[in-house]
C-alpha cells in the first residue's frame, strides 16, 4: 500500500499531537479533526487514511493521553516511524491498533513522499531507497497481532499474574 | 513468604498485601529497589529486561482519563472491577465542570463508582497524586499505576508507580494486573545542602538537563544520596513527579524514617523497608553537588531546557502559576509567601496560586498564606490542575508568556501554541511576580 508521510521532529508531545482543550473529547473521529492544531495545521485537513507519520526522537513524549494516538487513529493512520518513542505513548499506540515503528535513520526520510511500509522484510521504502525498522517486542506482538489491546483482552478469561516470565 | 499485614484508617489501606520479605531485602544479589519490588510482589526473582504480569496494588483514574478507560474496561467484557477498595476514582483535571461535555464525564464516572462500590473523592479533594498519597492509598514496595503520567510521583512513598494509558487501565481496571517490562534503573545521587531559596525543583530541573528529555526512557531512576534522604516528604514528591520529563516510568527514592513517618501520618502503618543492593547493576550513575545549584528555569519548549536564573533574568511574565502536583504542596506555599513578605505582586503580572489539594489549601488557609497570597494581588483558586492542564483556565494567548511552578512548558502546554512557558520553583515564580520579570529569588 502506498502511503503519504508527514514529516516530524524531535520531542513531538502528546500536547502537540492533541492539545489539553479536547481531552474532555474521546472519539477518535473527533479528536482526529484537532490533530497538530497549532502545530502544524494542514495536518487534520489534508491527511488521507493510510498516510504515515515520520519523526525523530522521543515522539509522543509527556502526557500519558490516549486521545493523542486514538486522534491519529481517527485521522486514518496506521504507522507512526520514529527514531525512538516515549515510553506511555508506544504502548499507548499498540494498545489502540497503531504501530510504533522504530527505524534509527527515520530523520533520512523525506516529508510528503510516497513510501511504502514493509513489515515482512521490516522496512519502509521511500522514493527508492529503503529504510530498516526494528522488530516489534513479542510480548506486544500479542497485542498488535490481537487488533489492539481490547480484542486481545476480551478473548481472556482470566490471567495468571508473574507466571510465564519472559524476556 | 512472611506476610506483612498494613492497616490503617483509609479504605484501601485495610487491604493486605503479601510481600516477600525474603525477596524485599535482598538474598539475591546485585539488585536494584525496583527488581526487589517486582520479585517481591512475584513470588520469585525477577530482573531488569523481563517482562512480568504483575499485580498491581491500586490504580488510579481522573477526569480525562477516567472515562475512555471506563469504556475499555466494557469493551473487554468487564463486568466487575478487579477490586473496588484499590481503585482510586476523583476529578482533578476540569472542575468544577468548566463545559457540558465536561459535566457530562463526570457523571459516567461518579455511576461507575456508584455501580461498581469504588469510593468517589469527586471534585473536592485536590489533584490526583496528591490525594493518593494524602490518603495512604501509596506506599513501599506496592506496585501502583495511574492513568497519568505524573503517576510516578509516588516514589516518594517508596513504590514502584507508573503511569499508564486509558487501554491498559481498562485492562487493570478488569484483570488487577498488567504487563511490566521491569526496568534498569539510573542512579542519582545528590549531595550536598541547598543555598537559601534553592530547593527540590531547582535540582529536578538540573537533573533533567543532565539526563535529557529522553535520557531514562523505559528506566526507572533513583534518587539518593544525602541530599535526598535529608528531604523531607514534598520535595521528594516534586523530584518523583519529574521522572515522567526525563522518559521514565518511575522515579522513586528509597523508604526511609521520613517515608514511614509521613505514612504514619497519613494512616497507613507500612514499614516495609526496601532498597538496592551496594552491587545492584544499574544502568548509569550520576552525581549531582547541590551546595553551589543556583536557581534554575527550564526555557520553552523543552523541560530539559533548564538553566541558571541568572542567564533569563529579566525576561518579562504575563501570568505567574504556583501550583500544580509538582509544586502545590503548603511547603511550596509556604517558600512563596516567604518570598514576598508583605509586598505586593507586579501589577503587569497576573498571579494564579492553586494548592494541590484540601488538606494542603486548610494548612495554608490556617497559617495564613491564603490572605498574604490575596492581599499581595493573587487569584487564588480551589484545588484543581489549573493552567497546566491547558484546557480549564488560566490560558495564555498568542505572544503570553508564563513562568510556572508546574512540570512541562512545551509549546500550547497552557494554551496558544504561540505562547511560552518558563518554569521554575515556587521561590523563583515568587520572587518574579514582585517585579514581572523573571528574579533571582536570592536578590529579593
Amino acid at each position: 500500500m502506498i502511503m503519504r508521510t508527514w514529516k516530524f521532529g524531535d520531542n513531538i508531545d502528546t500536547d502537540a499531537i492533541i492539545p489539553g482543550r479536547y481531552l474532555v473529547y474521546n472519539d477518535p473521529g473527533v479528536l482526529s479533526t484537532h490533530a497538530f492544531e497549532g502545530t502544524r495545521n494542514d495536518f487534520a485537513k489534508e491527511v488521507s487514511k493510510g498516510d504515515v507519520i515520520i519523526a525523530g526522537r522521543n515522539f509522543g513524549c509527556g502526557s500519558s493521553r490516549e486521545h493523542a494516538p486514538l486522534a491519529l487513529v481517527g485521522a486514518g493512520i496506521r504507522f507512526i516511524v520514529a527514531e525512538s518513542f516515549a515510553r506511555i505513548f508506544y504502548r499507548n499506540a499498540v494498545n489502540v491498533g497503531l504501530l510504533p515503528l522504530v527505524c534509527h535513520n527515520a530523520r533520512a526520510i523525506p516529508d510528503d513522499a510516497e513510501c511504502r511500509v514493509d513489515l515482512e522484510k521490516r522496512e519502509i521504502t521511500c522514493q527508492g531507497r529503503s529504510y530498516a525498522i526494528e522488530p516489534v517486542p513479542d510480548f506486544l506482538l500479542l497485542i498488535v497481532d490481537a487488533g489492539g489491546l481490547i480484542p486481545y483482552a476480551r478473548k481472556l478469561e482470566g490471567v495468571e499474574t508473574c507466571t510465564g516470565s519472559q524476556r | 513468604m512472611r506476610i506483612i499485614s498494613q492497616s490503617g484508617a483509609c479504605r484501601a489501606a485495610t487491604t493486605s498485601i503479601s510481600f516477600d520479605e525474603s525477596l524485599l531485602l535482598g538474598t539475591f544479589m546485585g539488585a536494584t529497589i525496583v527488581e526487589k519490588i517486582f520479585s517481591s510482589r512475584c513470588g520469585h526473582t525477577v530482573r531488569a529486561g523481563e517482562v512480568v504480569m504483575a499485580p498491581v496494588d491500586g490504580a488510579m483514574i481522573h477526569d480525562i482519563t477516567g472515562p475512555l478507560a471506563i469504556r475499555n474496561f466494557f469493551e473487554m467484557g468487564g463486568t466487575k472491577v478487579f477490586d473496588p477498595e484499590k481503585i482510586i476514582l476523583l476529578f482533578d483535571h476540569q472542575i468544577p465542570a468548566d463545559s457540558i461535555d465536561a459535566a457530562e464525564n463526570h457523571v459516567f464516572m461518579r455511576k461507575f463508582a456508584r455501580d461498581q462500590g469504588i469510593h468517589n473523592y469527586d471534585i473536592q479533594e485536590g489533584i490526583c497524586h496528591q490525594v493518593v498519597l494524602e490518603k495512604g492509598r501509596a506506599g513501599p514496595g506496592e506496585i501502583i499505576v495511574g492513568a497519568d503520567s505524573h503517576t510516578c510521583m509516588y516514589g516518594a512513598a517508596g513504590a514502584f508507580a507508573t503511569g499508564i494509558g486509558s487501554t491498559d487501565m481498562g485492562f487493570v481496571l478488569k484483570f488487577g494486573a498488567l504487563y511490566f517490562r521491569v526496568p534498569e534503573t539510573i542512579r542519582a545521587e545528590a549531595s550536598g545542602p541547598f543555598q537559601r531559596r534553592v530547593g527540590p525543583k531547582d535540582l529536578i530541573l538540573s537533573i533533567a538537563k543532565d539526563i535529557g528529555a529522553d535520557g531514562a526512557t523505559y528506566q526507572a531512576i533513583e534518587f539518593t544520596g544525602e541530599t535526598f534522604s535529608s528531604m523531607p516528604m514534598h520535595g521528594r514528591m516534586t523530584c518523583c513527579n519529574m521522572a515522567i520529563e526525563m522518559g521514565a516510568k518511575a522515579g522513586i527514592v528509597p523508604p526511609d524514617e521520613i517515608t514511614y513517618e509521613y505514612m504514619r501520618s497519613r494512616g497507613k502503618s507500612s514499614r516495609v523497608s526496601i532498597g538496592s543492593d551496594p552491587d545492584a547493576g544499574y544502568a548509569d550513575r550520576r552525581t549531582y553537588e547541590v551546595s553551589g545549584l543556583p536557581p534554575q528555569v527550564a526555557v520553552p519548549h523543552n523541560v530539559d531546557l533548564a538553566m541558571d536564573v541568572d542567564k533569563v533574568a529579566g525576561t518579562p511574565v504575563d501570568q505567574v502559576f504556583i501550583g500544580s502536583c509538582t509544586n502545590g504542596r503548603f511547603e511550596d506555599l509556604a517558600e512563596a509567601a516567604e518570598v514576598i513578605g508583605n509586598r505586593q505582586f507586579d501589577k503587569s503580572t497576573r498571579v494564579i496560586v492553586i494548592p494541590a489539594s484540601r488538606d494542603e489549601y486548610l494548612k495554608s488557609l490556617q497559617a495564613g498564606l491564603i490572605e498574604r497570597f490575596v492581599r499581595a494581588g493573587a487569584l487564588v483558586e480551589a484545588p484543581c490542575c489549573g493552567p497546566c492542564m491547558g484546557g480549564a483556565f488560566g490560558l495564555l494567548a498568542p505572544g503570553e508568556v508564563s513562568l510556572s511552578t508546574s512540570n512541562r512548558n512545551f509549546r500550547g502546554r497552557q494554551g496558544s501554541t504561540d505562547a511560552s512557558v518558563y518554569l521554575c520553583s515556587p521561590a523563583t515564580a515568587a520572587a518574579s511576580a514582585l517585579y514581572g520579570e523573571i528574579t533571582d529569588p536570592r536578590e529579593v
